[in-house]
């Protein structure tokens, strides 16, 4: 069985964005980008389900600009066999890159696409459940486990209130939840072996992707800021403050 | 245009999300309807009747929505899409689970977490953890739309007095089951409804101490119990207490971060808290800038205290 790993290059999770003064969006020059954090899990998870024998062969898959083919190498460090990069300087709305996934595993024919839940730029999170219907699959979302057994995966689900667990036929789409695993540390080695394993270049016209955006941005603002307080002396401060001045208890 | 407003219930009550949707819903003018998937569900769709603002109540009733399978619920909803200029949805795990797989079988972009609407095809969303705010207008003949709960007043839960209709339930697809579910019972409010939240950080340094700590606070407050991420993954506490950007998004009347350093991913969850309490003993702790009263001092004195003194 094939998994195949749709990764996101996004700005890395400890930058803290500026909206760029004009409103036109954020400035993302010059700052660090990393891979989407679930998408790690989704690698590692995919890797992990091959070093246990449930799986033949990890594709990690990334649409967009040429510079994702250095997140691509992330997840062949990781231990992805090969990548493939859809690239386009187009702006990729979810419905957009869920079509080229889709038409993906229809060249590929994988057993499991597992995916992050979210990317932590545009907080969708959309694309899974969306390549899931496009391909009339099922789907199992934000997963903390996932066992693979003949035909079916039993997924275990994080919802609101607990846990969830559902069992879905193969193929199935997952989306991976902070909790599936730990991501391994990318060793040199691994590093230095990543930059020999293939790397195909496909164009969503190759693909007979539309990929033209639905959705206009017409702006980016700052959100309404918060003034930091005050600090308070001690104990009896705080409690004189909640009760007489902010009067929440 | 006719608004579908997606019910999350238990098949017995409405949830109290769905009281926000049903409230953004009726800002995007038109009717509003409420849709209820579910198996043996009539107490539900009889709630969703009194829902001050719902119009007509539609209650699809069958064994392959009893647990809200994603594929199915889907289904539903396409099967009664036609009509409606808008589908809504809670921005909740169930919400989020079925809204994606709506819009792409109607070929539509879905606009995920809407905190404003601007009008019928113009919306506010956080982006990058609420770092920024983008106001985003589809030119889609359907909206399929996650509202986020915490930024429209829920409606009234009684007031209404819409028709309830049945519809038919969709058959199953097949290709997903559901296997069981462990869910945490508790005599406390839910997360993302309570008016106190009290919440536990990594410094707290072991789940008993978190325990020890934070639910006499919590119990005394009559309070929700949250975590940040750090908290959750060293093995704190559960996730579905994780208050942030990938878990819950919460603004309570009186929001208190015990031991929370304050990283960009849990302030996106409660930064729109009516009032912030920090507790730290590290004085740069990024909480302090967004803490209305912070108190610079070892949580494991500072809190047993605090909570002898409420």
């Amino acid at each position: 069985m094939k998994i195949l790993v749709p990764v996101k290059r996004v700005v890395d999770y400890n930058v803290k964005v500026r909206v760029k003064a004009d409103g036109t969006g954020v400035d993302i020059a010059n700052v660090k980008m990393s891979m989407n954090p679930f998408d790690e899990i989704a690698v590692e998870e995919a890797v992990r389900l091959k070093e246990k024998g449930a799986a033949t062969e990890v594709i990690a898959v990334s649409c967009g600009v040429a510079q994702c083919q250095e997140t691509l190498r992330t997840a062949l460090a990781i231990g992805a066999d090969r990548a493939i990069h859809v690239e386009t300087d187009a702006e990729l709305q979810p419905l957009a890159v869920a079509k080229l996934l889709a038409a993906l595993v229809g060249k590929e024919a994988p057993g499991l696409v597992i995916l992050g839940k979210q990317a932590i730029d545009d907080d969708a999170n959309q694309t899974g459940q969306m390549l899931a219907a496009l391909l009339d699959r099922p789907q199992a979302t934000f997963a903390s486990k996932v066992e693979v057994a003949g035909d079916k995966a039993q997924v275990t689900r994080e919802i609101d209130g607990g846990l969830e667990t559902v069992a879905v036929s193969l193929p199935a789409i997952v989306t991976t939840d902070l909790r599936l695993n730990e991501p391994r540390y990318v060793t040199l080695p691994n590093i230095m072996k990543a930059k020999k394993k293939p790397l195909e270049k496909v164009t969503p016209a190759d693909l007979g992707v539309d990929v033209a955006p639905r959705l206009k941005t017409l702006k980016v603002s700052e959100p309404a800021g918060r003034q930091a307080g005050i600090k308070v002396a001690d104990v009896a401060a705080l409690v004189d403050k909640l009760k007489n001045e902010a009067k929440v208890i | 245009m006719t608004v579908l407003v997606i019910a999350e219930h238990d098949n017995a009550s409405i949830k109290g999300a769905t009281l926000n949707a049903v409230s953004a819903a009726g800002q995007l003018g038109g009717d509003v309807h409420v849709l209820v998937a579910g198996q043996n569900a009539g107490a539900a769709a009889q709630a969703a009747a009194q829902i001050a603002g719902v119009a007509k109540v539609l209650h699809a009733d069958g064994a392959s929505l009893a647990h809200g399978l994603a594929e199915n619920v889907a289904a539903q909803v396409l099967e009664l899409a036609g009509g409606y200029g808008h589908l809504v949805f809670a921005a909740t795990a169930s919400g989020k689970n079925v809204a994606p797989r709506v819009a792409a079988r109607l070929d539509v972009a879905q606009l995920s977490e809407i905190t404003k609407i601007i009008s019928a095809d113009t919306f506010e969303r956080p982006i990058y953890a609420g770092n920024a705010i983008a106001t985003v207008q589809s030119a889609d003949t359907v909206k399929v739309i996650t509202v986020r709960g915490t930024a429209f007043d829920a409606a009234p839960a009684t007031g209404g007095s819409a028709a309830v209709e049945a519809v038919a339930a969709v058959g199953d697809a097949g290709s997903s089951a559901f296997v069981g579910n462990e869910l945490a019972k508790s005599e406390r409010p839910e997360l993302t409804a309570a008016k106190v939240i009290v919440s536990g950080g990594r410094a707290l340094g072991s789940a008993e101490k978190f325990n020890e700590v934070i639910t006499p606070l919590a119990d005394k407050l009559g309070a929700a119990i949250g975590a940040s991420r750090a908290a959750v993954d060293a093995g704190y506490a559960p996730n579905d207490l994780q208050v942030g950007q990938t878990g819950k998004i919460v603004a309570p009347q009186l929001y208190v971060a015990v031991g929370i350093s304050g990283a960009i991913q849990h302030l996106a969850g409660m930064k729109d808290s009516k009032v912030i309490v920090a507790i730290n003993k590290d004085p740069e702790a990024p909480i302090f800038a967004v803490a209305d009263y912070g108190l610079e001092a070892d949580l494991f004195t500072a809190v047993p205290a605090l909570t002898q003194a409420v």
